[in-house]
C-alpha cells in the first residue's frame, strides 16, 4: 500500500508526459509547456517567500535575464556567419556589441541561463540583506530594481532591440526549427523533466538543516541571529538559487513562446508570479507548480472568452487567497479542508480519538457485534 | 545662473507632483505601517472625479463658472478617493493588520479591480453591482434565524454571496442589451481634462518661464503639506493618530478609539491621493493605468525619506525630482561643455526620462546602503527597527 502510494504520482507523471503530447493539439501542448516552465520560477518564489518569508516582487528580472540569454544565442544561431541580427540594421549598428560575442557559444549560453541571474540575485540580495533591509522594504526595493531593469532593457534599442524584444522562432537547433511542432514537443518533455528536477532540488534544500534555517529566518530572524547564525549568508544563497531557477524558467518560457521582450520584466507580471504561489500554497512545493499551471490555464481560457473579466477575477483571487485561504489550495487540502466542509454539511468523518478507540478494529468489530449503540455518533 | 534657476524650478515642478502623490502614502505607510498598492488607483479615481466634475460644469447651469471647476474638483476628489479608501480599510485591510506582505498583495488585487472597473463601468454594470451587494447584505436577515446557528452556517454565508453575485452578473448582462445602459462611462481610452483658461498660460518669473499649471500644483502641494502638518500636529484627531502610532495598546487603554483612528488615517491618506489625482490631470491625459506610473516612484520617495517623517518625504521627493531633471535633460553638458569624452558619452547615455529613472533608482538603492532607514530615520532601540 505504502509503496503504491510513493510510485503512483511518478507513474501518473510519466503517463502524462507520454499521453498528453499525443492527445493535445500542438497549440494547447505548447501552452501547457509554457505554464509548466513558469512552475519553475514559482518554485523559486516558494523557496524565498514560502520558506524564508522574503516577498520578492522582482523575480521578473532573473526570469527575463535567462530568457534574453537564450534569445541572444538563438538570434546568433539563426544567422549565416559574419552577419548581424536584422534589427541592428534598423538602428545603424555596424558591429556586434562586445557582450553579444560570447553568446555564439552554446556552452556559455547554457551556463549563462542560470549563472547570470544567480549572480545578479546574489549581488542584489547581498547588498539588501547586509543592511538588514527586510519585510516590505525588501519587496519595494526589488520592485524598484525590476523597474530599473525594465526601463534599461526597454530603452536600449541599439543593444538588445528595446521594446520589440528578440524573436527565437526562426533559429534551428540540430537542424529543426525552434518554432516547429516536433521541437516544441521535445521542449515540453525537457520542461517536464526540469520541473521535476527543480522540485527535487527544492525538496532537498528544504528538508535538511539548511531548510530549517530558512524556516527559522521566516519565523524569527533576530532569534536566529542571536543564536549565532548569520542570516545574511542564508538569505543571499537562497535568493541566488531562486534567481537561477527563475533564469531557467525564463529560458524555457522564451523558447516555447517564441519571443523574449522587456514585458517579461513588467511590474504586474512579477506580482502575478507571487499569486501563483499564494493560490497553490506557500511552503508546499507542489503547490507552487500547481498554482502556476492552474492560474495560467484559467487565465488563457478566460482571456479567450471574456478578456475584460480577467482582471476582476485576478484581483478577486488576490483578495480571496489572502483573506480566506492563507495557505493556498494545497495547504487547505493538507490541513483537512475537505473534511471540514464535509463536517459542515452534516457527515462528520470519524476522527481518531486518543487512544484511538473509534478506529480500533477490535472496537469496531465489537460494535458491529453489539449492533448500533443508542446515542452514538451519527 | 539662469540654468540654475531653470533646473531648480523644473526639478521643483517634477518633485512637487511626487510630494503630493507620496504624501498620502507617507501618511498611511508611516503612521499605520500599511502598504497600499492601490494608492495609484486612488489617484486615478481622483483624476476621473476631476473629469466628471469638468463635464458637469461644461454644460448646463454651471457653465458660467466653468473656470472654477477645478476648485470644486479638489474637495470632491478628496471625498471620493477618501471614501473608496475607507471602504477598502473597513472591508479588507482591517483583517490584515500586522501582516504587511499580505496587505501588499490584497491591495494589489484591489488595484487590478479598480483599473478594470473604470474601464468597463457602465450603468448596467453599476446596477448589477448594487443589486448584488444589496442582496448579499440583506439575504442573511431574511433567512430563518436558527439557520445561522447550524453547523453549515459558513457554507450558507458563502452560498448567499455566490448567488447574489450570480444574480448581479445576470442582471448586468441582461441590462447590457439596452444600448443606453451598456454605454461605458469612460471606456478604456485615456481621458483629457481641459484646464481652465487661467491655468493655461505661463508666468514669467524673471529667469524662467513657468507654466501656470505647474505653479498651481506647487501651490496645491504647499497647501496640502501645511494642512497635513496642522492636522497631525495640532488637531485633536491628529494627536490621537500620533499616539496610536507610538503605542497602540497604551492608547487603547487610555480610551482612544484605535479602530476609528485607523479608519480616519486611511481616509486622509486616500483622500490626499485623490487630490494628487486632480493635480495629475493638469499635466496631460490620464487613463486607467495612471496608478502604475506613480506607485513605484511614490514608494521610493517614502523609503528614501524615512518612514513616519513628512519632512523626509518632502526632501526625498524634491531631491528625486531635481536629480531626475538634471540627469534626464543632460543639463550637466551645458554647464561643463568641455568635459572629457567618456563622461560626456555617459551623460548622454542617461539623458532620457526613462534612463534618468534607471540612474536615480540605482542611486537610491546605493544610498540605502549607507542609510538603510532613509534620510530621516526614526530613532529607536528595537531590534526590528
Amino acid at each position: 500500500m505504502a509503496k503504491w502510494r510513493t510510485w503512483l504520482p511518478w507513474l501518473l507523471l510519466v503517463a502524462a508526459g507520454l499521453i498528453l503530447p499525443a492527445i493535445l493539439p500542438p497549440f494547447r501542448l505548447n501552452l501547457l509547456g509554457r505554464f509548466l516552465s513558469l512552475g519553475i520560477v514559482a518554485l523559486g518564489i516558494d523557496l524565498i517567500w514560502g520558506f524564508t518569508g522574503m516577498l520578492s516582487l522582482g523575480q521578473g528580472i532573473f526570469f527575463a535575464l535567462g530568457g534574453y540569454a537564450v534569445g541572444m544565442h538563438l538570434q546568433l544561431l539563426a544567422l549565416p556567419p559574419g552577419e548581424l541580427p536584422e534589427f541592428f540594421g534598423l538602428y545603424g549598428v555596424k558591429a556586434l556589441p562586445a557582450f553579444w560575442q560570447p553568446f555564439h557559444s552554446p556552452l556559455f549560453t547554457g551556463l549563462c541561463i542560470w549563472v547570470l541571474p544567480a549572480l545578479v540575485a546574489g549581488v542584489l540580495g547581498y547588498l539588501v540583506f547586509r543592511n538588514r533591509i527586510k519585510g516590505v522594504y525588501f519587496s519595494i526595493l526589488t520592485q524598484a530594481a525590476l523597474l530599473v531593469f525594465f526601463n534599461f532593457f526597454n530603452g536600449q534599442q541599439k543593444l538588445i532591440n528595446g521594446t520589440n524584444g528578440l524573436k527565437t522562432d526562426t533559429a534551428r537547433i540540430f537542424g529543426e526549427l525552434v518554432g516547429s511542432d516536433a521541437m516544441q514537443r521535445n521542449l515540453f518533455w525537457l520542461t517536464l523533466v526540469l520541473v521535476v528536477a527543480a522540485w527535487a532540488l527544492c525538496r532537498w534544500i528544504t528538508r535538511g538543516r539548511f531548510g530549517d534555517a530558512l524556516i527559522a529566518i521566516r519565523d524569527d530572524e533576530p532569534r536566529l541571529r542571536f543564536t549565532g547564525y548569520n542570516p545574511t549568508a542564508y538569505k543571499t544563497l537562497v535568493f541566488a538559487i531562486a534567481g537561477a531557477m527563475a533564469g531557467v524558467s525564463g529560458a524555457l518560457y522564451t523558447v516555447q513562446s517564441g519571443i523574449v521582450s522587456p514585458q517579461y520584466m513588467a511590474v504586474p507580471f512579477s506580482i502575478e508570479m507571487v499569486i501563483w504561489v499564494a493560490v497553490g500554497g506557500r511552503g508546499t512545493l507542489i503547490g507552487a507548480v500547481l498554482g502556476a499551471v492552474l492560474i495560467n490555464y484559467a487565465k488563457s481560457l478566460v482571456s479567450e472568452q471574456l478578456p475584460e473579466t480577467w482582471l476582476f477575477i485576478q484581483g478577486g483571487l488576490f483578495l480571496l487567497v489572502v483573506t480566506a485561504l492563507p495557505d493556498g489550495l494545497v495547504g487547505w487540502w493538507r490541513q483537512g479542508g475537505p473534511r471540514q466542509i464535509q463536517a459542515m454539511v452534516g457527515w462528520p468523518p470519524l476522527a481518531p480519538t486518543y487512544p484511538g478507540l473509534d478506529l480500533d478494529p477490535a472496537v469496531q468489530a465489537e460494535r458491529e457485534a453489539l449492533g448500533s449503540i443508542p446515542g452514538g455518533a451519527p | 545662473m539662469d540654468l540654475l534657476y531653470d533646473t531648480l524650478f523644473n526639478g521643483l515642478a517634477i518633485g512637487s507632483v511626487l510630494v503630493l502623490a507620496a504624501l498620502g502614502l507617507a501618511v498611511v505607510f508611516g503612521l499605520m505601517g500599511v502598504i497600499n498598492m492601490a494608492h495609484g488607483e486612488l489617484m486615478m479615481l481622483g483624476a476621473y472625479t476631476t473629469f466628471v466634475v469638468q463635464n458637469l460644469f461644461k454644460n448646463g447651469p454651471l457653465q458660467g463658472i466653468f473656470p472654477l471647476y477645478i476648485l470644486v474638483a479638489i474637495p470632491l476628489a478628496f471625498l471620493v478617493s477618501g471614501l473608496a479608501g475607507l471602504l477598502l480599510e473597513k472591508t479588507v485591510i482591517r483583517r490584515l493588520y500586522g501582516r504587511p506582505l499580505e496587505t501588499l498583495l490584497a491591495t494589489w488585487g484591489v488595484s487590478l479591480i479598480l483599473q478594470q472597473f473604470v474601464r468597463s463601468v457602465s450603468s448596467a454594470f453599476v446596477i448589477g453591482l448594487l443589486v448584488a451587494v444589496a442582496l448579499g447584505l440583506v439575504a442573511p436577515r431574511l433567512l430563518p434565524r436558527p439557520w445561522g446557528q447550524r453547523r453549515w452556517a459558513p457554507v450558507l454565508g458563502v452560498a448567499t454571496w455566490v448567488i447574489a453575485g450570480l444574480v448581479g452578473i445576470a442582471l448586468a448582462s441582461g441590462l447590457g442589451g439596452v444600448r443606453v445602459l451598456d454605454q461605458p462611462w469612460f471606456s478604456a481610452r485615456n481621458i483629457d481634462v481641459t484646464a481652465p483658461v487661467w491655468l493655461r498660460g505661463s508666468v514669467d518669473l524673471g529667469a524662467v518661464n513657468m507654466p501656470t499649471a505647474r505653479l498651481f500644483i506647487i501651490a496645491l502641494t504647499a497647501l496640502a503639506l501645511v494642512a497635513v502638518h496642522w492636522f497631525l500636529q495640532k488637531s485633536v484627531w491628529g494627536i490621537r493618530i500620533r499616539a496610536v502610532t507610538q503605542n497602540r495598546s497604551m492608547s487603547d487603554c487610555l480610551g482612544i478609539p484605535t479602530e476609528t483612528v485607523d479608519a480616519l488615517t486611511f481616509l486622509v491618506g486616500s483622500g490626499l491621493a485623490g487630490v494628487a489625482g486632480v493635480a495629475v490631470t493638469l499635466l496631460g491625459s490620464v487613463g486607467p493605468n495612471l496608478g502604475g506610473n506613480y506607485i513605484v516612484d511614490c514608494f521610493m520617495v517614502v523609503v528614501l525619506g524615512g518612514v513616519g517623517k513628512l519632512l523626509g518625504t518632502v526632501v526625498a521627493a524634491l531631491g528625486i525630482g531635481v536629480l531626475s531633471y538634471v540627469i534626464g535633460s543632460g543639463s550637466l553638458l551645458l554647464v561643463w561643455p568641455a568635459m572629457p569624452a567618456g563622461l560626456n558619452e555617459l551623460i548622454t547615455f542617461f539623458a532620457t526620462t526613462s534612463m534618468a529613472k534607471v540612474l536615480v533608482f540605482a542611486l537610491v538603492v546605493v544610498f540605502l546602503q549607507f542609510r538603510p532607514a532613509g534620510l530621516f530615520p526614526q530613532k529607536g532601540r528595537m531590534v526590528e527597527a
